[in-house]
């Protein structure tokens, strides 16, 4: 990553836009990816309904044993197993292909683009939602919690977690900035 | 993503019942977000207002709510509402479950 860090912008004619380099394109490309990978729904049973296939519903559906999967894809219940397991039928499927939609839309952003990125407001909405699904998922390998933070971030050099540390913080400041940019283009109303 | 217009229709009775109540009301259920180390402030304001078309000061106080007590109730509503809402929250990323409102 350059010295100078970018985050998003609203330009001089109103559009939200982002400067980056080649490395950083390179990682959150790689990042949407890993992402797109992570959330590909599940291979459908051959046997299964072919109805219920096409409507995308599962015949069975269990919370992931991968607790970054839980995450993303959490219990709808909190003390309702059964109850979670049918909503995770009727409704798994298409959130990993929300997600997946959302991670697609931000990579195709950046497969050409140069050193500057431009977003479409549907765009921004998809990238807000992958860069949440992305440091949700590196918060949960770096195991954070809402007190070690500071103490992830002066772990050593040398340490396996150290660069997924600053990737996250990187993350969290283009969120923060592209979420400033998408309130201040909604329209005046909302904002009463 | 707006907030979804499909309406769930109940089976057709075809024999009225004679019970004064002719429907029982579905009992209100509520959404809950809960608070997680990852999700940012700036951004749980963004989709309360981006989903619930919630006004900003409401959006901004469920957000310190969810911040500051852990979890906030943000809709309520008959139980399939309520699932609608949680699929919502998911697909946001947020922390969001459902539950009867006792």
């Amino acid at each position: 990553m350059s010295d100078e860090v970018h985050g998003f912008i609203i330009s001089s004619t109103g559009r939200i836009i982002l400067r980056i380099d080649v490395i950083e394109r390179g990682l959150l490309m790689s990042l949407l990816e890993q992402l797109m990978e992570l959330v590909a729904p599940e291979e459908a049973d051959e046997d299964a309904d072919p109805l219920a296939r096409m409507v995308g519903i599962d015949a069975q559906a269990s919370p992931p044993q991968d607790p970054v999967l839980a995450r993303l894809l959490p219990q709808a219940y909190r003390d309702d197993e059964q109850a979670s397991d049918d909503f995770r039928r009727f409704t798994e499927r298409s959130l990993r292909e929300h997600k997946q939609f959302n991670a697609r839309t931000a990579l195709d952003s950046l497969v050409g683009s140069g050193a500057k990125v431009t977003l479409s407001p549907q765009q921004a909405q998809a990238w807000l939602g992958a860069l949440t699904d992305v440091r949700l998922a590196l918060g949960v390998r770096l195991e954070l919690t809402d007190d070690n933070h500071d103490a992830l971030l002066s772990l050593p050099d040398d340490d396996p977690r150290a660069a997924s540390v600053h990737i996250y913080d990187w993350l969290t400041y283009l969120q923060e900035t592209l979420v400033r940019c998408v309130l201040a283009s909604l329209p005046e109303t909302t904002l009463e | 993503m707006g907030r979804s217009t499909v309406v769930a229709t109940a089976p057709v009775e075809l024999d009225l019942p004679q019970s004064e109540v002719d429907v029982v009301p579905d009992k209100p259920w509520i959404t809950i977000v809960w608070n997680d180390p990852v999700n940012l402030m700036s951004y749980v304001t963004y989709v309360f207002i981006s989903y619930f078309h919630y006004p900003q000061a409401k959006a901004e106080k469920l957000m310190m709510q969810v911040h500051e007590e852990g979890r906030a109730v943000v809709s309520n509503g008959s139980r399939e509402e309520m699932e609608r809402d949680v699929a919502a929250m998911h697909s946001y990323g947020l922390w969001a479950t459902l539950a009867k409102d006792d």
